[in-house]
C-alpha cells in the first residue's frame, strides 16, 4: 500500500516539474551564440534569438542576409547542404536539436516547413496530406481520414477540394497547393511552423486568404515567417526581426519595431530606403 | 554586298544538305521496311506465329523462338531491372560526390558503350564454369543482363535526378527519413523515365543476336523451353538461321519473321515515348 502511494506521489512530482518547466520557458526555440557556415563562408554571427510559443514571429531584411539559412538551421533542412556547419547552441523546446542523439525525424515532425514555392507531391490531394502520417507508421484509416479532414478545414481548403480528394494536386491554383502544403505540415501536428516566404508567388487574393489562416493558426502553433513585404509583416506578426549582413541587428515587438525602430538601419529598411 | 549573296546561297545549299541528309534515313528505312513487307507479309499468318520449325518452308514458323524471345526477356527484366535501380539509386542518392563517385559514372558509359559481341564472350567465359547450363535460358538472359544493365541504370539515373529537388525537401520537412522520401516520393515521381529506359534497353535486347549465340544458343530448337536450364532459340537467331538457307521459301520466312521483330521492337519504342511524353507533363 505504502509503496504504491509512493510511486503516485513520485509519479505526481515528475508531472509537476514537467509542468514547471513548460512554465518556465514561454519560448518554443532560442539560440546561443549561433554561427552557421557554408564551406568558408560565415552566414551567420552571433545569433541570440528567443522565439515566443503560440505567437507569430517575423524575420525580414535584405536578400541574403541569412534569414532563411537561420529558419533552416531551426528544423536542421541545412544538413543536406554540403559543407555546412553551425556552432553554438539552437534549442527547441528546451533541447538542443544540433546535440549528438537528436533524431532528425522527430525534429521535423515537431517543426514543420512551408516552402516559398508551393511544391506539393505528385499525387492525390489525399495521399499528400496523409504522407505525414503515413510514415510514422500511422494506418489506422479513419484516423488518417478525420486528420486529412481537419487539416484542411484548417487552412478553409476543404470546402473546395472535398470531392476530389482522389485528383491530382498538381491540378490545383497555386494558392490552393499552398494551402495543401500548410495543411500537410499541420497534419503531423507540429508544435512549430516555419515559413520561408509563403505568399511571394501567390496572387493578393491567395496571400490574404494564407494571412487570415495565419491569425487562426496563432492559437495552437508557434510560427516563424520570413517575409519581404514590410506590410504582412506589420499585420500579421507579434515580434519582428531585422536581419542584416548576418546578423540581427533588431529584435522586437512588431508594434516597436514598426513604430519607433531603435536602430537607424532598420528604420531605413522598412521605410523602403534601402533592400 | 556580293559576299552577302554569297553566304545567302551557301545558307541555301546548307539547307538542302541538311534536308537531303535527313531524309536520306528516312527513305533508306521506308525502302527497307516496304521490301520486307512485300515479300514477307503474305507468308504471316496465325500458323506462322504458332508453328514450330520445320524442314519445309511452307510449315515451318517462328512459336519456339518467339517463346524463346519472350523467356530471354522476362529472365532478363528480372536479373536486369531491380539490380539497375538499385545502382542508380545507389550512385544518384547515397554516395558522396567526389571523384570516386565521377570515375564509376564515367566507366558505367563506358560499358553502355560496349559492343554487344564483348558481353557474349564475358557471358561464355562465366558460364563455362557451369557447364550444364551452357546453351540455357538462364546464361543467355545473364548474358544479355549485363548488356542492358549498364543502359538501365544511366537511364534510372537520369529520370531521378530530374525529380525536382523540392518534392524531397517536402518529404524531408514533414520528418520521412532518406528511405521513405526515396520509396515514396523520388521513385514513383521517377517511374515513367525509369520504365522508358528500362522497355528501351528491352527492345535492344529482343534484336541481339550475336552475343546469344556466342553462348550457345541455338539455331533450331523444336520445342518450346519448359525451364531457365533448358535449350533455346531466339527470333533474330531464327531469322539469321532462314536467310543463310538456300531455299528461297526460307527467305521469305525471314521477312516474315522480320515483320514480327520490328512489330515487337515499334511497339516497346512507342510504349517508351508514350511513357516519356506523359512524364514530361508531370513536372510543369
Ligand atoms: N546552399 C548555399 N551554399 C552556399 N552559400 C549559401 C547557400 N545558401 C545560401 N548561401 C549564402 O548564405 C547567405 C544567406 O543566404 P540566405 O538564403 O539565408 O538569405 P536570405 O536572407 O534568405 O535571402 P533571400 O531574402 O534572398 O531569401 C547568402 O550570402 C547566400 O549567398
Ligand atoms: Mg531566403
Amino acid at each position: 500500500m505504502t509503496e504504491i502511494l509512493s510511486k503516485k506521489k513520485k509519479k505526481k512530482k515528475k508531472n509537476k516539474t514537467s509542468v514547471e518547466k513548460s512554465v518556465k520557458s514561454n519560448f518554443i526555440i532560442s539560440t546561443e551564440s549561433l554561427n552557421a557556415y557554408y564551406s568558408e563562408t560565415q552566414a551567420l554571427f552571433d545569433i541570440n534569438i528567443q522565439i515566443p510559443k503560440l505567437a507569430v514571429t517575423a524575420f525580414i531584411g535584405p536578400s541574403g542576409c541569412g534569414k532563411s539559412t537561420l529558419l533552416r538551421v531551426f528544423n536542421r533542412m541545412n544538413d543536406y547542404i554540403d559543407g555546412f556547419k553551425t556552432e553554438g547552441k539552437v534549442l527547441v523546446d528546451d533541447t538542443d536539436i544540433y546535440a549528438k542523439n537528436i533524431d532528425t525525424e522527430t525534429l521535423r515532425k515537431n517543426v514543420g516547413m512551408v516552402f516559398q514555392k508551393p511544391n506539393p507531391f505528385p499525387k492525390s490531394i489525399y495521399e499528400n496530406v496523409a504522407f505525414g502520417l503515413k510514415i510514422q507508421g500511422i494506418n489506422d484509416k479513419s484516423f488518417i481520414e478525420h486528420r486529412i479532414e481537419e487539416s484542411l478545414k484548417q487552412v478553409a481548403l476543404w470546402g473546395e477540394v472535398k470531392d476530389k480528394m482522389k485528383k491530382n494536386a498538381y491540378g490545383l491554383s497555386g494558392g490552393q497547393q499552398q494551402r495543401l502544403c500548410i495543411a500537410r505540415t499541420l497534419a503531423v501536428e507540429p508544435s512549430v511552423v516555419l515559413m520561408d516566404e509563403p505568399t511571394s508567388a501567390l496572387d493578393p487574393i491567395s496571400t490574404g486568404r494564407i494571412e487570415e489562416l495565419l491569425f487562426e493558426l496563432r492559437n495552437n502553433y508557434s510560427i516563424v515567417i520570413v517575409t519581404h513585404n514590410m506590410q504582412q509583416a506589420a499585420r500579421i506578426s507579434d515580434k519582428t526581426a531585422f536581419f542584416w549582413l548576418g546578423k540581427i541587428v533588431e529584435y522586437n515587438d512588431t508594434k516597436k519595431i514598426f513604430t519607433n525602430p531603435k536602430n537607424k538601419q532598420t528604420e531605413n529598411y522598412i521605410s523602403g530606403h534601402f533592400g | 554586298m556580293i559576299s552577302t549573296k554569297k553566304n545567302k546561297i551557301i545558307d541555301k545549299l546548307f539547307q538542302i544538305l541538311g534536308i537531303i541528309s535527313t531524309f536520306f534515313g528516312l527513305l533508306l528505312l521506308a525502302v527497307f521496311i516496304g521490301f520486307i513487307l512485300y515479300q514477307g507479309l503474305g507468308r504471316l499468318n496465325f500458323d506462322f506465329i504458332t508453328a514450330l520449325p520445320s524442314r519445309i518452308p511452307e510449315r515451318a514458323g517462328i512459336y519456339t523462338a518467339l517463346a524463346g524471345s519472350l523467356w530471354i526477356l522476362a529472365l532478363s527484366i528480372i536479373f536486369s531491372v531491380p539490380l539497375g535501380i538499385a545502382a542508380a539509386i545507389y550512385l544518384e542518392e547515397y554516395i558522396p560526390e567526389g571523384k570516386f563517385s565521377k570515375f564509376l559514372e564515367i566507366n558505367i558509359s563506358n560499358l553502355a558503350g560496349v559492343p554487344s559481341i564483348i558481353y557474349g564472350l564475358l557471358g561464355l567465359q562465366i558460364f563455362s564454369m557451369f557447364p550444364g547450363l551452357n546453351g540455357s535460358l538462364l546464361a543467355g538472359a545473364f548474358t544479355l543482363s549485363l548488356l542492358i544493365l549498364p543502359i538501365i541504370i544511366v537511364a534510372a539515373r537520369e529520370a531521378i535526378r530530374a525529380v525536382p529537388s523540392s518534392i524531397k525537401d517536402a518529404a524531408y520537412a514533414l520528418g520521412a527519413t532518406k528511405w521513405q522520401t526515396i520509396r515514396h516520393q523520388t521513385l514513383p515521381a521517377a517511374f515513367g523515365g525509369i520504365m522508358t529506359g528500362i522497355i528501351l534497353a528491352l527492345s535492344r535486347a529482343v534484336g541481339e543476336a550475336a552475343p546469344l549465340i556466342v553462348v550457345g544458343a541455338m539455331a533450331y530448337v523444336p520445342f518450346v523451353p519448359k525451364s531457365p536450364i533448358d535449350q533455346y532459340s531466339v527470333l533474330p537467331i531464327q531469322i539469321f538461321n532462314w536467310i543463310s538457307r538456300p531455299q528461297h521459301g526460307f527467305v521469305i520466312n525471314a521477312a516474315a519473321g522480320i515483320i514480327v521483330l520490328l512489330v515487337i521492337t515499334f511497339s516497346m519504342n512507342a510504349l517508351a515515348v508514350y511513357l516519356r511524353n506523359k512524364n514530361q507533363k508531370k513536372f510543369s
